[in-house]
């Protein structure tokens, strides 16, 4: 087994802790996994990545080679494409649909939805606004996770165990929140997933 | 026994090398935070083991002060570990060199991050040339898993051999998380004095004997990188060329031939380079692929400057990109091996540069400023190293330079020498007592036409908000250097003070003569951070 993903988004919005997560669901399962952060500058606001592999024989790089990425979770659309070249051909993105416009000259959001729709398999989910319904607004990340649960193939189970541990010392409430995020991601990709 | 040594721990590179010295027996950690190399000291200041040996690790004010502290502990016989960014050595340079004359008593350690493609950084220098110039021995781990291995291995070396080790990591390793298993707890060692106590005085005639010693030791420092287990010639069946991959590009060379390598490989995590098994590589292959991330240290040194009867292949011939960090993709390329299959570019895409934190002190300093500056079409604003060089971005391009740490004060003085008229200085809090401090002195000696501002935010901002060396004692700093006190002022930089500040401003602008300014207010990172106070996603 062998599962390469690029976590990515804009510093401060979180996708460390969705790297965590499935980190802890890997290790779980007794999984080599090598997980490349970006850590100092970028984190200011800027466009950040992580390459995270995970496999049942030892991995050698820290770095994912281009075309041979499974799986693109971006926290920000524009993001996502960024790392296309990476991706393989038969690979998923799974974005969060809603921009985060912190630069001047933000594309025009027709030419990145026109894109993402051009791909085979997208998944587009508005985080944000399913955790504000759901009164969770600190869990978009967790229902993007939960969004990408199938593509990664992970365990469902598995992962609502990881969150139980990682999540575990902010309490109880914390804990069930999060995983009606898992839930809720999950849901939504059942029923949104485009696949050409 | 301990349980650890079962356990596996999911670290990165840093973390796992931090984790080694402690378990090396060190008795301090000695630091200025820098990216890519700050992990460290953190790790070993939240580690419970390192709390309970109670090992020194608060932060150092700058890189050479860390660097002599731990030459002064390794003096008495116990274990010192000095960290810095590729940059830092430049500051702890004359201590570094320095520190191979005298030698090591207790093991010292001299863990420096490069990081090439600058990812956080002014240059992509490769700290390996230092300690070839130092004449000390380096080591280069290729996973995290050596980075642990590799550092107890570099402080028993360097106790054998009596001199500091580099341990040399770039940022892909440094950032990158995988988990390891550690081995056993070493005790601290006992306090001792230097064998030779005389070869810590470095007077000519002491330094003339030591130096022939060291030069010959050079020899000695060979073998001991061809007997490393860390060094490894692994035979190849095809010899029409020989790979020498350093440090983490064994990595690179693994994943472009994931059923095994079919060339002879030379894996070096350890230097100086052994020329018996290079010679044995070069005489058996047609050609020689140098895979090594950094600046071509190995290739320069194979290639010296004259054309040699083996062909070399690496970053100065093209084979690799000549600036950069190495990729699992330009290590293919240098193979002609094809990459995967792959989308197209995307089109639309922004840049998306980092930026100050919306409600930063320092984008309200620079607003002020830059109003002010409209009234002087000269103006020059010298800046320097932290989040506040940010500055030169977008909406503001509030900044002129940014060079080396302290380099704002220094040479908007040497500008108002040459007649420059307003010469700005903007410096942030913890790279002032970093290398601001003798600067301001200089300046304030011979009372130069220029205006200093110390945006202080109370913290280390840049690097996740370590402790900054001067808190509370700007004013104090400012006016023991000799500075008028009627021209030292502390301001808050809010949108409500802005006309006050601006007044300031414009003010000891038009001054003639040196005036400081310090713009204060807590960095907002810093004050979420001290919100949310204890539970964090701290190592256990």
């Amino acid at each position: 087994m062998k599962l390469d993903i690029i976590l990515c988004g804009v510093g401060g919005q979180g996708i460390l802790s969705i790297a965590t997560i499935i980190g802890d669901a890997a290790m779980a399962q007794g999984l080599y996994i090598k997980q490349a952060e970006v850590h100092g500058m970028s984190q200011r606001g800027g466009d950040v990545h992580s390459d995270l592999r995970i496999s049942s024989q030892p991995i050698a790089s820290d770095l994912i080679a281009k075309g041979k990425t499974d799986v693109i979770i971006s926290l920000e659309p524009m993001e996502a494409l960024r790392y296309l070249p990476m991706l393989s051909l038969d690979g998923w993105i799974i974005t969060a649909a809603a921009p985060f416009v912190n630069i001047p000259d933000y594309p025009d959001m027709k030419e990145i939805d026109s894109q993402l729709a051009q791909l085979p398999q997208v998944i587009r989910i508005d985080v944000t606004a399913i955790a504000k319904e759901h009164q969770i607004p600190r869990c978009a990340n967790i229902i993007l996770l939960g969004a990408a649960q199938e593509a990664l193939g992970m365990d469902y189970t598995q992962l609502e165990m990881s969150i139980r541990t990682i999540f575990a010392r902010k309490g109880e409430s914390v804990v069930a929140m999060n995983l009606r995020a898992l839930a809720l991601g999950r849901d939504y990709a059942k029923h949104h997933q485009t696949r050409k | 026994m301990s349980q650890n040594q079962t356990k596996k721990i999911l670290v990165l590179g840093n973390e796992a090398a931090a984790l080694g010295a402690i378990h090396a027996g060190i008795s301090g950690v000695y630091a200025y935070p820098g990216t890519p190399s700050t992990e460290v000291t953190e790790y070993i200041q939240g580690h419970p083991l390192a709390a309970r040996r109670q090992i020194k690790s608060t932060w150092c004010t700058n890189e050479k002060t860390a660097m002599e502290t731990a030459l002064g502990l390794s003096y008495t016989g116990k274990r010192a570990l000095v960290v810095m960014k590729h940059v830092g050595l430049n500051v702890a340079a004359d201590a570094f060199v320095n520190s191979a004359m005298t030698g090591a008593n207790g093991g010292l350690v001299v863990m420096v991050c490069d990081d090439p493609s600058m990812h956080s950084s002014q240059n992509e220098q490769d700290s390996r040339f230092y300690s070839k110039f130092a004449m000390v021995p380096t080591v280069e781990p290729s996973s995290q898993q050596e980075a642990y291995d590799i550092i107890k291995h570099a402080f028993d070396l360097s106790e054998r051999v009596g001199l500091p080790v580099l341990l040399r990591m770039t940022t892909r390793l440094a950032h990158s998380r995988a988990a390891i298993t550690t081995s056993d707890i070493r005790d601290e060692n006992d306090f001792h004095f230097p064998e030779n106590p005389q070869q810590w005085i470095l007077l000519p005639a002491i330094s003339r004997k030591r130096y022939k010693k060291l030069v010959n030791l050079q020899f000695e420092l060979g073998i001991e990188s061809r007997k490393s287990l860390f060094n490894q010639y692994i035979n190849g069946s095809d010899k029409h060329m020989g790979v020498i991959a350093c440090g983490i590009a064994y990595n690179y060379l693994m994943e472009s031939y994931p059923d095994g390598c079919p060339y002879p490989v030379y894996k070096i995590s350890q230097y100086p380079l052994d020329r018996t098994v290079l010679a044995t590589m070069t005489s058996e292959v047609d050609k020689v692929l140098v895979l090594e991330d950094g600046q071509p240290f190995v290739e320069e040194q194979l290639v010296g400057i004259m054309d040699t009867p083996i062909s070399v292949l690496g970053r100065l011939t093209g084979a690799l990109p000549r600036t950069g960090e190495l990729t699992p993709d330009n290590v293919l390329a240098a193979f002609g091996l094809e990459t995967a299959p792959h989308f197209y570019e995307a089109s639309h895409i922004a840049n998306r540069p980092p930026a100050l934190c919306t409600g930063c002190g320092h984008f309200d300093m620079y607003s002020d400023l830059n109003e002010v500056l409209t009234q002087y079409p000269s103006a020059k604003v010298f800046s320097d190293i932290g989040c506040y060089t940010l500055g030169a971005l977008p909406p503001l391009r509030a900044i002129d330079s940014c060079v080396d740490m302290g380099a704002s004060i220094t040479m908007a003085r040497g500008a108002a020498d040459g007649g420059l008229h307003p010469s700005v200085a903007v410096i942030g809090d913890s790279t002032f007592t970093h290398s601001g401090m003798t600067g301001l002195l200089d300046a304030i000696n011979v009372n130069a036409n220029m205006t200093v501002i110390i945006s202080d935010n109370l913290t280390t901002a840049m690097t996740g908000g370590q402790p900054s060396a001067g808190t509370n004692k700007f004013e104090a700093i400012c006016q023991g250097l000799g500075l008028d006190a009627a021209h030292l002022h502390v301001v808050v930089p809010l949108p409500k003070n802005r006309e006050e500040i601006k007044r300031i401003m414009k003010q000891e602008i038009d001054y003639h003569g040196l005036s400081v300014i310090i713009p204060r207010r807590e960095c907002i990172q810093q004050l979420v951070r001290n919100k949310k106070q204890q539970p964090t996603t701290k190592n256990q």
